[in-house]
């Protein structure tokens, strides 16, 4: 994967399909750190503790539960091959966290891509089943998306009309302007 | 969340466009967004499919699966005509997306030379 960002959709997937209706994504970037951290974390079925400790071994796959395969060993690589972290908790029935952490300025580090189309590409296909609450923030400023106070003005319209998924879609792009402030 | 009152005015004409539309015949078109998907650039497949039903202003329902087996033919879509056989299509580009759309979904000619299945449910 060239981008983070398509690491990130890759483990909402896993979300959805571990039935989860609430996914949290928090980006940090601290470049005066060397740090970018990247938290995901549902409410999904979770993974079996015995499947937890293999489960970023690309070889080891339960495609019956759809629940593994090579997107966790991916994302871990993506980390480890910049001298970053993965980390990974979950517990039946509740949900399951990741954690990734890269060094901010490593020439290995893939860059963070598209996040804007990522988040987008997601509501527009799933806003209605699932919401997201997804917090980013650069330096020392940052910003909250929440499906869900968005969808207490809609009213029972699909956050995924066309409109909705246009309007979102924007406020994204301001947010950024205004935490990278042209600095990026 | 700044400037959420601006959605109070977009509800209202959303709402009006939905009275308007039939829910029971509307086509699907179901996106594979397995690891195998994304890689092969199923997120540029499907914002090429959002982009193309905004600009035509087409109402269709786009909705995502994980793998379904076919990782060496990705990215695919299926499409889903009310009444009618779905139809796989792999290995597309984002210009084969919008041929599908145009020729497919909008005139109802299944483009041939990109199917790689048919299903009949």
């Amino acid at each position: 994967m060239r981008e983070l960002t398509l690491h990130i959709l890759d483990i909402i997937e896993n979300s959805r399909e571990a039935g989860a209706d609430l996914i949290k994504l928090k980006i940090f970037e601290q470049p005066e750190q060397d740090s970018l951290k990247i938290f995901l974390k549902d409410n999904g079925s979770g993974i079996d503790e015995d499947k937890l400790e293999d489960i970023t071994n690309p070889f080891v796959t339960t495609r019956t539960t759809r629940e593994v395969g090579l997107g966790l060993s991916l994302f871990k690589q993506a980390a480890e091959r910049c001298g970053g972290n993965f980390y990974i908790k979950s517990e039946k029935g509740k949900g399951t966290e990741v954690m990734v952490e890269f060094p901010y300025n490593h020439i290995d580090r893939a860059p963070l891509g598209d996040i804007i189309t990522t988040i987008i590409s997601f509501i527009a296909v799933n806003g209605d089943s699932i919401d997201l609450i997804y917090r980013h923030k650069f330096k020392n400023r940052e910003f909250c998306f929440d499906s869900r106070e968005v969808k207490k003005e809609l009213d029972g319209i699909s956050i995924q009309s066309k409109e909705i998924i246009s309007w979102i879609k924007n406020y994204l792009k301001d947010s950024f302007a205004e935490i990278y402030g042209g600095e990026n | 969340m700044k400037s959420l009152k601006e959605l109070k005015e977009l509800r209202n004409k959303v709402q009006k466009e939905m009275e308007m539309r039939d829910q029971s015949t509307k086509p699907e078109i179901i996106v594979g967004m397995g690891t195998c998907g994304i890689a092969a650039g199923a997120r540029d497949i499907l914002k090429a499919i959002l982009e193309e039903v905004d600009r035509r202003n087409i109402d269709l329902r786009v909705t995502q699966t994980g793998c379904i087996g076919m990782c060496e033919k990705e990215p695919l879509i299926d499409v889903k005509m009310p009444g009618k056989k779905r139809i796989t299509y792999g290995n597309l580009s984002t210009d084969d997306v919008k041929k599908i759309i145009a020729e497919h979904v909008i005139n109802g000619n299944i483009v041939k030379d990109l199917v790689i299945a048919k299903h009949e449910d």
